[in-house]
């Protein structure tokens, strides 16, 4: 390639670089440093079926944090994603176990039902213009209620078979290996060079339009980074079962959705409505269509997160997700999303989920006693988001 | 020099890569009204912030001798229990709260047991309102006063912390000529009680009318001092000091070229969103033709927001009945997006609550309501073509700022409201309807907008101008609509307009139907 350096002016020096993306990358380093010290505090953290299992465990929260950003840059909030959760495992699993029909039947109703809860709460923040708080506050214990009558209050199991391996299902031994799985190798290869690919694409794009673009170095220091840890992890997961399903379905929808924010008119309106109601409605933002299909989206991604968490207890279970909604909350703030609206990014909420997950996965390692966990994850949350407004601050000091 | 009550002295404020303030002097005398003016991000604010302590002592070099001593504040707290008390532009009441509450808060009159004395308050705040000449219930709800109203609240509660210096920072920018004639007139009662006052306004008009001394800053620096009872004391001269430059013209010379009719509102009227019955815009008929700046002169509450927002999409009312027109033919406008398909663009009076998303950057602003533009076949939006959009109207506008990828927050006014203008020229309009497009902003920007509003019409686009401001009117306009009380009282050519005639017709009550 022969884009070299672009003009002087158009490369900012490292370090005006580096602080001003401060911000978005702080999140990143207090996750590679959480990870970092779990890996010398319990070695065994960064063994293969660790990993795995806690792609496989906090899968459902990644799927949850995702919608629940949307909802959060619309200044709203979800409240009954958890209790979503539970109906969709419920419908699934009364049409699955009790009446016998196949799993793709079984997923097809769930979505549904997701489709329809969305839908509801979707018509009463939008339409009828109760803040959300309230719409899935109710949602929340409707929802609820409804799971445990629909389960006669008792978990119904064992699902089995396909719907069972959605959520514990991988992709092995296609390609043969030794002791490690080809397959798995070969997909992250692709990934990775898929992503160095469009990562210079967009660098190329922005040299075009002489904008400020990160220096060649760092740049390539970057990929190199992405790459070595995506191969690492890819290696380790290899050498257990190979490459689980689900990883796929998480890795697909954060990248659609952060396209959807990124890329479309669609986000763009959410940001806006996030940002400035009024300034949206009359900048033509349909803000009540917009805000009820950001409902509806939420809901067909809980009852997806539904469908993957019955799949992983093979069972669906009245109590199915209690407090999810709070760990899927907790992840968007962490992951830089403002409270008021207007601001946050499906990568910062992802990675916001995934400092949760491994946070509470390296307690559960160390064995720290059942309280002590939901307390240390409370003060994280606490200290995530005083650093943003730490941060905040810092660079409003400007006139 | 023993009068003097406040001496700032080499004031110098640094920001991260700004030099906010360089060797500013302000020297206020004793119970003198003292105007500082300067164009928006001159350091006015800034200035006044480093006075009353928010910007805490260390933080910016120079000295500031308050009433014959060395002070040094740390916060707001320091510099009011002394009797420096600042009263912002955006007001700091709390809506829900009554007026006698409001203007206790944080300074409660407590009784025994350390609870509050309600009888003693509510007296207490009946006897400050009187001195404020504010008639009304201590008890009412702040949210049921208008903002002519709250600002007296805000100076009954500098009055009750035992104000010496009064501090407002452009007191009468949301008022009406009303509420601000009443504002005037208590300054001056506040300056015989002995309270020294220190006014930050844009408006000349009033600074003439008014100040004692004005002090001009103009980038940072403190241009001079200037003592208004000397009769040179002019208008003119503070335009200069603060400009920097002579502005012989207010409004940049037009040659009209009007074209064929591009908008006309036949028989349009607005019933009140709450209360039924009540028409806010009655029978209003009006045309604007390509290449004609056409004004909408009235008064405030005479239904100039209301017409354009009802007419952009019915964003305003119900019971909306009556006609557009657009180049001859009848259309149908139910929402803002066909308004915007239909060509109409709406620029609001209040850019930070209508117009902008604050929390984002200049690019995303400008291009926010005509993303449909940008999007390929798939809906996609093209990030780098975004860019170039938004470069493309930073140098076309001329919006002075680093980078479009700034956020639109950090911006001056006037920089804000081309932002604005950027983002509806972006939809390509036919006819923009601007409300108020000059408020707020300093001398120079305006001069800029006036000759963005001249190349809109040069190239053939069709121009509503609402304004309050006469001069505004007369200067910018080629034809000129008065509203009062929700009708159409007048049209009249710019060149038959005057202040005088104009005023009479924006005055007019009912019954005088053209």
């Amino acid at each position: 390639m022969s884009l070299t350096s672009p003009s002087a002016s158009a490369t900012a020096p490292f370090s005006s670089y580096f602080f001003d993306n401060l911000r978005t990358n702080g999140i990143l380093m207090a996750f590679a440093a959480v990870v970092v010290a779990l890996a010398c505090i319990k070695p065994v953290f960064l063994s293969p079926s660790n990993l795995t299992n806690l792609v496989l465990q906090y899968s459902y929260v990644l799927i949850l944090a995702i919608g629940m950003l949307m909802v959060i840059v619309l200044a709203q909030i979800d409240l009954s994603v958890g209790s979503v959760i539970a109906l969709t495992g419920a419908v699934a699993a009364v049409v699955a176990i009790r009446y016998g029909q196949p799993w793709w039947v079984a997923v097809i109703c769930a979505l549904v039902v997701g489709l329809i809860v969305g839908a509801w709460q979707g018509f009463w923040v939008a339409v009828v213009g109760i803040p959300g708080f309230i719409v899935s506050l109710g949602g929340m214990l409707i929802f609820r209620g409804l799971a445990q009558l629909l389960l006669n209050y008792i978990s119904l199991s064992p699902f089995g078979g396909t719907y069972y391996n959605i959520a514990n299902g991988f992709f092995n031994g296609w390609l043969g290996g030794n002791g490690f799985d080809v397959f798995t190798l070969l997909i992250f290869a692709i990934a990775v060079v898929g992503y160095a690919f469009s990562q210079w694409r967009v660098r190329a794009g922005q040299i075009r339009y002489q904008q400020q673009v990160s220096p060649l170095p760092l740049f390539i220091g970057k990929l190199v980074a992405v790459a070595a840890v995506a191969m690492a992890f890819a290696w380790q997961i290899s050498c257990y079962r190979g490459l689980p399903f689900i990883l796929i379905l998480v890795a697909i929808l954060i990248m659609a959705y952060t396209l959807v924010m990124q890329r479309t008119g669609f986000g763009r309106h959410i940001y806006a409505i996030g940002g400035n109601l009024s300034a949206a409605r009359l900048s033509g933002v349909k803000v009540k269509q917009v805000t009820f299909w950001a409902f509806v989206n939420m809901g067909v991604l809980a009852s997806v997160a539904g469908v993957v968490y019955s799949a992983r207890m093979n069972a669906a279970q009245p109590a199915a997700g209690t407090s999810f909604e709070l760990d899927a909350i907790a992840a968007c703030f962490i992951g830089g999303a403002s409270t008021t609206g207007g601001i946050g990014r499906v990568g910062g909420a992802v990675i916001g989920g995934l400092i949760m997950a491994v946070i509470s996965n390296g307690m559960q390692l160390m064995g720290v006693s059942q309280g002590l966990q939901p307390v240390v994850k409370g003060l994280i949350l606490l200290a995530a988001v005083a650093f943003d407004l730490f941060n905040k601050r810092r660079a409003s000091t400007v006139v | 020099m023993a009068n003097n009550i406040l001496e700032m002295r080499s004031i110098t404020k640094r920001f991260p890569g700004v030099i906010a303030l360089q060797d500013v002097t302000l020297t206020v005398q004793g119970g003198e009204i003292h105007a500082i003016c300067g164009e928006n991000g001159a350091g006015k604010s800034t200035l006044m912030q480093v006075l009353s302590g928010v910007h805490p002592h260390g933080s910016y070099e120079g000295e500031i001798v308050y009433a014959g001593q060395n002070a040094r504040f740390h916060s707001i707290n320091d510099s009011e229990r002394v009797g420096i008390v600042i009263i912002h532009q955006e007001l700091a009441l709390s809506p829900y709260l009554s007026i006698a509450e409001n203007i206790f808060l944080g300074n409660e009159r407590k009784g025994p047991f350390g609870l509050i004395d309600w009888n003693r308050a509510n007296a207490e705040a009946a006897n400050l309102m009187e001195r404020v000449g504010l008639d009304e219930n201590p008890t009412t709800q702040i949210n049921q006063l208008g903002v002519g109203k709250q600002q007296l609240v805000e100076i009954a509660k500098a009055l009750s912390k035992e104000v010496k210096l009064l501090i407002l920072d452009e007191p009468t920018a949301a008022l009406n000529d009303n509420d601000s004639e009443h504002l005037l007139a208590l300054m001056r009662q506040l300056r015989e009680q002995g309270i020294t006052c220190i006014m930050i306004s844009h408006k000349l008009g009033e600074i003439m009318e008014i100040a004692d001394t004005t002090t001009v800053i103009r980038d940072g620096r403190t241009i001079e001092t200037i003592d208004m009872r000397q009769p040179d004391a002019t208008q003119d001269r503070l335009i200069r000091d603060m400009v920097g430059r002579d502005l012989d013209n207010r409004y940049p010379p037009r040659r009209p070229a009007i074209g064929p009719e591009v908008l006309r509102i036949e028989d349009w009227t607005v019933g009140h969103p709450t209360q039924s019955g009540r028409l806010v815009v009655d029978h209003v008929s009006l045309s604007v033709r390509a290449g004609e700046v056409v004004g909408v002169a009235g008064l405030m509450g005479a239904g100039r927001t209301e017409l354009a927002m009802s007419v952009f999409g019915k964003s305003y009312g119900r019971d909306i009945t009556g006609q557009l027109y657009k180049h001859g033919q009848p259309v149908e406008i139910n929402s803002v997006s066909e308004a915007i398909d239909s060509g109409i663009a709406y620029v609001s009076e209040d850019r930070k609550r209508y117009g902008l998303n604050l929390l984002t950057d200049i690019r995303s602003n400008i291009c926010s309501a005509g993303l449909r533009r940008l999007m390929t076949a798939f809906g996609w939006i093209n990030g780098n073509e975004e860019l170039k959009v938004a470069e493309d109207y930073r140098s076309a506008l001329g919006i002075k700022t680093p980078s479009v990828l700034a956020n639109v927050g950090k911006l001056s006014g006037g920089n804000q409201q081309k932002v604005v203008l950027s983002k509806w020229l972006f939809t390509d309009p036919d006819v923009l309807i601007l409300d108020e497009p000059t408020r707020g902003i300093d001398v120079g920007a305006k001069y800029e907008i006036y000759t963005l509003i001249n190349e809109m019409v040069a190239n053939g686009k069709a121009v509503i101008v609402i304004s309050s401001e006469l001069p505004e009117i007369l200067g910018v306009c080629d034809r000129v609509y008065t509203l009062s009380f929700g009708r159409i009282t007048g049209m009249l050519p710019v060149a038959e307009a005057t202040q005088e005639n104009l005023m009479e017709l924006m005055t007019q009550e009912k019954d005088i139907r053209k």
